[in-house]
């Protein structure tokens, strides 16, 4: 997904001189062709993530769009205030990637994990939180963003993330798309991990167990409206599927979506998200979704002991 | 000019300790600090036609050091960036006219809410990023505290404007020498504060910040510098009352009606 990103942003910025980029000293060799036709548009603010989130918000105050680019944790948490003041309070026109969400950098341990972005940027009013799963549903929402006011949040993968669309999808920000059937149980899912849904719902069709596999796109805004028209389906569960911690992330939602509107006893949920803790022991990220549960088998065995019981 | 702008701000601090009175706000030390140069700014160097504040070419202010906006409210009010009547509201429930600038869009003149400290100093420099990007014609002027220079985003900030070599980005400091509630030489040991400046390469100047003339001399000079300038104004917290003078009770105080009196007895105008 990031070398979409940087293939994509360059060919927008391109005709939109206003789209400058601002790297937290990462991207090596991502952006040269950015840097060969607008070096003045691309700035390397260093490993100095407040002052450039907050410099980017002084840049949208006077005409720019600028892109935050850097790993998620260094861009969301460890510069909350300046997001929220900088960027959301004063309802800057900019766009914030983190890059290798989750556990695409499991391996480098629970400083590179991001586990509670999505929680702690949901909770801050006046800024879209989009979680692409695929390559082309990254590149559509980019492109929205920049035309929108106000900031945005992408949450994306690393690399090598396979494509989980086809045409007839609509990807639009805040869009909900099916892309398996089903009739018994429902997986809402954000982001690449989804490839693990649709395989776990293979897997389970052999047990005749029908499973429908959609993604949600985007945290903020959710797409009620698709919500909605599932409630009536009597799916007999609907699991969330994604790559961050339990508490505050799109289960979270989902289920205080449900509340807000007296829904709860229309539905049945169950989670699939880390447990809140650090993960000590690591491994890549195939082994790290596999110790968690979130791996296709994972997926697959919590469905099948829901049905079971 | 001298002895005009010294009535200028005479009659500003009036305002300020009047309406911190009538409307509980505290933070009279630190505005009476910073008057004298928001003053100079505001009536000498600042390139803003208050009628058209949103100008794209218009020069930038950041009130850095938020918790001045009472100070800064007065100044606009003054300038005619709204209404004078408008500080009745000031303190009221309801009014965007309280303790720190709000967002742009609901007063005149303010350019970013900076409460939090350590944000404004990194949103002007964006701001002074976007001029060189987009080729407009302005300068960016910075004013922080000595306490906010606490903040590790100010010297992220100091560090990046010198790389990307910002000449029209200028910064204020009002050193006077206390934070909210300590010396801050013993909070954080901020000396050498100059030498702390120019190690991160910027060009400094050393002023009295009550002097007008010092004033106007460093921010000309400011101008012919190729790198960020910062003006090292030293100031006296609650300057000009007697009584409030370099005591950080007036950090948090809120004069009562005798204090209020006093105060404006010293600062009634001579001429
Ligand atoms: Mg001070």
């Amino acid at each position: 997904m990031r070398s979409l990103f940087a293939k994509e942003i360059t060919n927008i910025a391109k005709n939109n001189k206003k789209v400058v980029i601002l790297s937290g000293d990462i991207g090596n060799r991502m952006f040269d062709e950015f840097k060969d036709f607008a070096p003045d548009r691309f700035i390397n603010c260093g490993i100095a993530e407040a002052n450039m989130m907050s410099l980017a918000s002084g840049m949208a105050l006077c005409g720019l769009r600028p892109v935050i680019y850097t790993i998620t944790p260094f861009t969301t948490t460890r510069c909350l205030e300046q997001i929220k003041i900088g960027a959301a309070y004063h309802n800057a026109n900019l766009l914030i990637i983190g890059t290798g969400s989750g556990l695409s950098y499991s391996e480098l341990g629970p400083t590179h994990h991001s586990l509670e972005d999505i929680a702690i940027i949901r909770s801050i009013p006046e800024i879209r939180l989009l979680t692409p799963s695929d390559p082309e549903e990254l590149k559509v929402q980019l492109n929205e963003s920049l035309l929108l006011d106000g900031p945005t949040y992408i949450r994306i993968g690393k690399k090598g993330e396979p494509n989980i669309f086809s045409k007839d999808n609509y990807l639009g920000i805040g869009k909900a798309n099916v892309i398996r059937k089903g009739t018994d149980i429902l997986i809402l899912a954000i982001g690449p991990i989804v490839s693990e849904a649709l395989s776990a719902s293979n897997d389970l069709a052999n047990e005749n167990i029908n499973v429908e596999v959609a993604t949600m796109g985007s945290v903020k805004p959710l797409d009620e409206k698709f919500l909605e028209e599932n409630l009536i389906r009597n799916f007999k569960y609907w699991i969330t599927l994604e790559e961050h911690g339990l508490v505050g992330g799109l289960g979270s939602a989902i289920l205080e979506w449900a509340s807000d509107n007296n829904y709860l006893d229309k539905l049945k949920l169950k989670r699939i998200a880390v447990k809140n803790q650090f993960i000590n022991k690591l491994g890549n990220q195939n082994y790290t979704r596999k110790m968690l549960g979130l791996d296709s088998s994972g997926i697959r065995n919590t469905i099948k002991n829901l049905c079971e019981n | 000019m001298k002895t005009d702008l010294n009535i200028i701000a005479k009659t500003l601090r009036r305002k300020i300790i009047e309406t911190s009175f009538r409307a509980r706000i505290p933070h009279i030390g630190s505005c009476l600090s910073c008057i004298d140069l928001l003053v100079y700014l505001y009536w000498c160097e600042l390139k803003i036609n208050p009628l058209e504040s949103e100008n794209i070419h218009r020069d930038r202010f950041i009130l850095s050091k938020g918790h001045g906006a009472p100070g800064l409210f007065q100044v606009l009010a003054a300038k005619e960036f709204f209404p004078l009547n408008l500080l009745e509201e000031f303190g009221k429930p309801g009014s965007v006219f309280h303790e720190h600038p709000p967002k742009p869009g609901y007063i005149a003149g303010i350019e970013a809410a900076t409460g939090s400290l350590g944000h404004g100093l990194p949103m002007a420099l964006g701001m002074a990023l976007a001029e060189r990007i987009q080729k407009l014609e302005y300068r960016t002027y910075a004013m922080l505290s000595d306490g906010e220079c606490n903040e590790g985003s100010i010297w992220e900030a100091a560090m990046l404007a010198s790389a990307q070599k910002l000449n029209k980005l200028t910064v204020i400091i009002d050193y006077n020498k206390w934070q909210a509630t300590g010396r801050s030489q013993e909070v954080m040991a901020i000396e050498p504060l100059s030498d702390k400046w120019k190690s991160f390469g910027w060009d400094i100047q050393e002023i009295d910040g009550h002097d007008f003339s010092q004033i106007k001399d460093s921010f000309n000079k400011a101008k012919d510098e190729s790198k960020p300038s910062a003006i090292i104004a030293h100031t006296i917290k609650g300057k000009g009352v007697s009584f409030m003078e370099d005591d950080n009770n007036w950090h948090y105080r809120i004069p009562n009606a005798d204090e209020l009196q006093r105060s404006l007895r010293e600062l009634e105008d001579e001429s």
